[in-house]
């Protein structure tokens, strides 16, 4: 059965997706999830639409680091990219459906741009080079040169869609609902890339790049590739994250965000799928959480409670789920 | 003779695999016993589960009349085994003499390291030659030199050695054992020498033990096993 | 050209602080294989215990050494407590919890220090014979002292047998506790030298920059770009690196991009020369093995 899948890589947590949940019990986690648009109001509600954002940024970071083994500490700037190509693009009135995509493309062509180049840098190198991204890309957005188009220090306002062909929803709802959907379509794509051939030929490289090489896989053309698939999840949910909080500007991106993406794939689970859901779940929550433990030094909580969730689950949320899985499995 | 060694019962596992099933073996002081046996065997596991080194064991262990299955790998270490892993496990990045120095980590007396320095130069002239190389850069069978003689300026009691002949030529091989044989003569430390080499083992030990599959199979006096049907089919080619 | 020798010798100044640190993290990433993100910010709160210790009315060459000492034994602390439980966990968890720490030493300085930017003293005097017209004494002091540490590292690592059972522990630990080496004892030695280091290069920084919590971000920054360019695996590359940078990072402010964007051009420019050399100036290019 799947037992053996989910004890053969140690270090990786469960790399098929498909073991977590049945396509039944996905759709009633979706209904559940659709139905929070119905029960919870305003600052409840663009928090939920957050955390998908950020969930599908962080399936991308795990598709790049989990999966294919290479770090980054800049998704941050493309997440950047995604929100910023997403306002530009709406304050030149295409619409926001055309939009998200179309961001999510230029992510993708930003990280596959990034990704040649830094394809023969390995691990503490590309951490560094990835870092230069996240640190570059705020001052680019402030630049004088880019103002017309980034706004500059101000940054761009943007608008809510209202809810199209006149159904009965508020804009809020209604964006929640939207990122609902593009978060689902965002889970089965990378899915279904992990489980097919590419997706072997990405773990392959991440777990021995030389017998990948060996046995015919191109691994330059994957690792970039990879980096511009990655790019693009973040972008995507850069783009929903822009709307949901109606404005861009050069602070909301800054090294900080793309740190909190890296702690957010760890919390989650190296390497798994749903753990992204987890990990949103911290970055959205826990920084204000440990601002109501403790107003002065909010930040000292938020380490102390990293620090101990690592601890207790090394591998993420989803290795210990994982683990419990592993033991119940057994002793049927 | 006092019983240098004595394990009883020992078993040995990697995680969930136990790869020893409980052995039972004796060395006594001023003998070598040689530990015979096919790939897969467990013959490196035993010289690990003696060290407690990356392996779990259970089973007693006596030496020199103290308990150590429980110890550390460094405190058996300070108690007089010195262990050349299979592999060598010499430090690459550091100069032969470097690495004979770090041998000394264990011993009691540090007064008579010049001494000892010199002595292992001279069981082992080509080290001397390259007393200031990066290890690394020394032949296997130079790095085998270095280990064994890394391991004996800890002034062990008890020398444990995990396939001296692997990966070597046999000219090295006879090279090797031969200084073996004087270092034995000279030196008052027991030898406890594992090897796939059966036959070059038989010459320089006094007696053996056959391992399979994590089981003692066979043992006694060299002699003895040198003329066994069984081990001479299986592991003397004859 | 007289400005531009003035601006070359004051980058060496922040770069011998930024080569102090490089080294620590060297020395850590030897060891372990890990890279201490919070090194800066231990260093930072170092810093805070001396400045506090003189303000209790402390003469600061005793504040110094109390602090040095004391950062020895929290760092080793840190290692024994925090760092060697998660030794089997895997590595991006343990930067996370790197990450933890930079958060939480940075979090509690400001709590209980306050945030307010304070001066720190130099125990260079002012008028000393060694300043003059292209740098003050300060600067000079530092530089001194980066090399003074440098100096001792090397002599330690090399021409004891500390050193070398603490390389030897670092390079291969199996082969080390075989030889009856205690490997966790010097890992927290590493950490515990690292810690020391960093102390003191906070110290030699905060009079330049004054002393608050985000004194150390950029200098530790700075300090891994440099470490990197010298190659990770090198302590000599270190000191090159982070002496290197300072320089880049001072020319660069000086005649090309301004202050605000010397970090990004700084940093880009030392990823462009690892495009060209991905293992460093100096690093071994780590032939793999199948």
């Amino acid at each position: 059965m799947q037992v053996s899948s989910v004890t053969a890589s140690s270090t990786h947590g469960v790399d098929q997706a498909s073991t977590f949940m049945s396509p039944r019990n996905i759709l009633i986690l979706v209904a559940i999830a659709a139905s929070l648009a119905y029960f919870a109001q305003g600052y409840v509600l663009f928090q939920a639409t957050m955390v998908l954002a950020y969930a599908i940024a962080l399936v991308g970071l795990n598709l790049l680091t989990g999966y294919n083994g290479q770090i980054s500490l800049g998704h941050g700037a493309f997440f950047a990219t995604g929100a910023y190509s997403l306002a530009i693009l709406m304050n030149w009135d295409v619409p926001y459906w055309l939009a998200i995509p179309i961001a999510g493309a230029i992510s993708m062509v930003a990280g596959y741009a990034f990704g040649r180049p830094a394809l023969k840098l390995q691990g503490l190198y590309l951490a560094l080079a990835t870092f230069t991204l996240s640190v570059v890309l705020p001052q680019l957005l402030k630049y004088k040169l880019f103002q017309p188009w980034t706004g500059g220090v101000g940054g761009i306002v943007l608008i809510k869609p209202d809810a199209p062909f006149g159904i009965p929803l508020s804009s809020d709802q209604y964006c929640y609902l939207f990122t609902l959907l593009i978060t689902v379509l965002m889970f089965l794509i990378a899915r279904n890339l992990i489980d097919s051939g590419t997706g072997r030929a990405i773990r392959a490289i991440r777990d021995h790049q030389m017998a990948a090489t060996s046995m015919g896989i191109n691994h330059q053309h994957y690792k970039s590739m990879t980096f511009g698939v990655s790019a693009a999840f973040a972008g995507v949910g850069g783009a929903l994250s822009a709307l949901a909080v109606q404005f861009v500007s050069p602070d909301s991106f800054t090294m900080f965000l793309s740190i909190s993406l890296l702690v957010g794939v760890v919390v989650g689970g190296i390497g798994t799928l749903w753990g992204a859901i987890f990990g949103a779940v911290f970055i959205m929550f826990v920084p204000e959480l440990a601002e109501k433990l403790s107003k002065d030094s909010a930040w000292a909580v938020y380490g102390v409670i990293l620090i101990l969730l690592v601890f207790a689950m090394p591998k993420g949320v989803m290795g210990l789920i994982n683990r419990l899985r592993v033991s119940t499995l057994v002793r049927n | 003779m006092t019983r240098l060694l004595e394990v009883r019962n020992l078993h040995a596992s990697y995680g969930a695999t136990e790869v020893l099933h409980g052995i039972d073996l004796d060395v006594e002081e001023g003998q070598v016993v040689t530990l015979l046996g096919a790939n897969g065997a467990g013959k490196t596991t035993t010289l690990r589960a003696l060290c407690h080194f990356q392996v779990k064991n259970s089973g007693s262990i006596t030496f020199k009349g103290e308990r150590i299955e429980g110890k550390s790998t460094e405190q058996i270490a300070a108690m007089g085994i010195g262990h050349v892993p299979d592999g060598r496990g010499t430090f690459q990045a550091m100069s032969v003499e470097e690495n004979l120095r770090l041998g000394c980590h264990a011993r009691k007396d540090k007064n008579a390291v010049a001494t000892d320095l010199e002595r292992m130069y001279d069981y082992f002239p080509r080290l001397k030659e390259r007393r200031s190389q990066q290890a690394g850069t020394l032949s296997g069978g130079e790095q085998q030199m270095l280990a064994i003689a890394r391991a004996l300026m800890g002034k062990p009691s008890l020398l444990l050695l995990d396939e001296p002949s692997f990966g070597l030529a046999p000219l090295v091989v006879k090279d090797i054992f031969t200084i073996m044989r004087r270092i034995r003569e000279e030196q008052k430390v027991s030898i406890l020498l594992v090897e796939q080499n059966a036959r070059i083992a038989l010459q320089l030990a006094d007696t053996a033990y056959l391992l399979e599959t994590g089981r003692i199979v066979k043992h006694g006096p060299s002699e003895a096993m040198r003329n066994d049907d069984a081990v001479r089919r299986a592991y003397l080619g004859e | 050209m007289e400005t531009l020798i003035q601006q070359v010798t004051v980058g060496l100044a922040s770069g011998g602080i930024y080569a102090c640190l490089a080294l620590a993290l060297v020395m850590i990433y030897q060891a372990t294989h890990h890279v201490n993100f919070a090194q800066g910010e231990m260093a930072m709160f170092s810093t805070f215990v001396a400045w506090a210790l003189i303000q209790a009315g402390l003469d600061y060459w005793p504040a110094f050494f109390i602090t040095v000492v004391g950062s020895f034994i929290a760092s080793a602390a840190i290692e024994f407590a925090i760092i060697r439980p998660l030794h089997k966990a895997p590595e991006l968890s343990v930067v996370a919890v790197f990450i933890g720490l930079l958060v939480i030493f940075h979090s509690v300085a400001g709590w209980i220090f306050g945030t307010e930017i304070r001066e720190f003293p130099s125990p260079f005097p002012k008028d000393a014979w060694f300043g003059g017209s292209l740098m003050s004494p300060h600067q000079v002091g530092t530089i001194f002292v980066a090399m003074c540490i440098v100096a001792g590292l090397f002599a330690f690592f090399q021409h004891t047998t500390l050193g070398l059972t603490m390389r030897a522990a670092a390079q291969n630990p199996g082969s080390s506790r075989l030889l009856g080496i205690s490997v966790g004892r010097m890992l927290m030695l590493g950490w515990g030298l690292a810690g020391a280091i960093g102390a003191v290069a906070g110290m030699m920084v905060a009079p330049f920059v004054f002393l608050d919590p985000g004194m150390m971000t950029g200098v530790l920054i700075y300090a891994f770009a440099g470490a990197l360019i010298g190659g990770i695996d090198n302590p000599v590359g270190a000191i090159v690196g982070g002496f290197l940078v300072g320089v880049l990072e001072n020319l660069l402010g000086t005649y090309v991009v301004g202050t605000d964007l010397k970090l990004t051009a700084a940093l880009v420019l030392i990823v462009s020369v690892l495009i060209v050399r991905p293992a460093g100036l100096l690093g071994r290019r780590t032939v793999q093995r199948v």
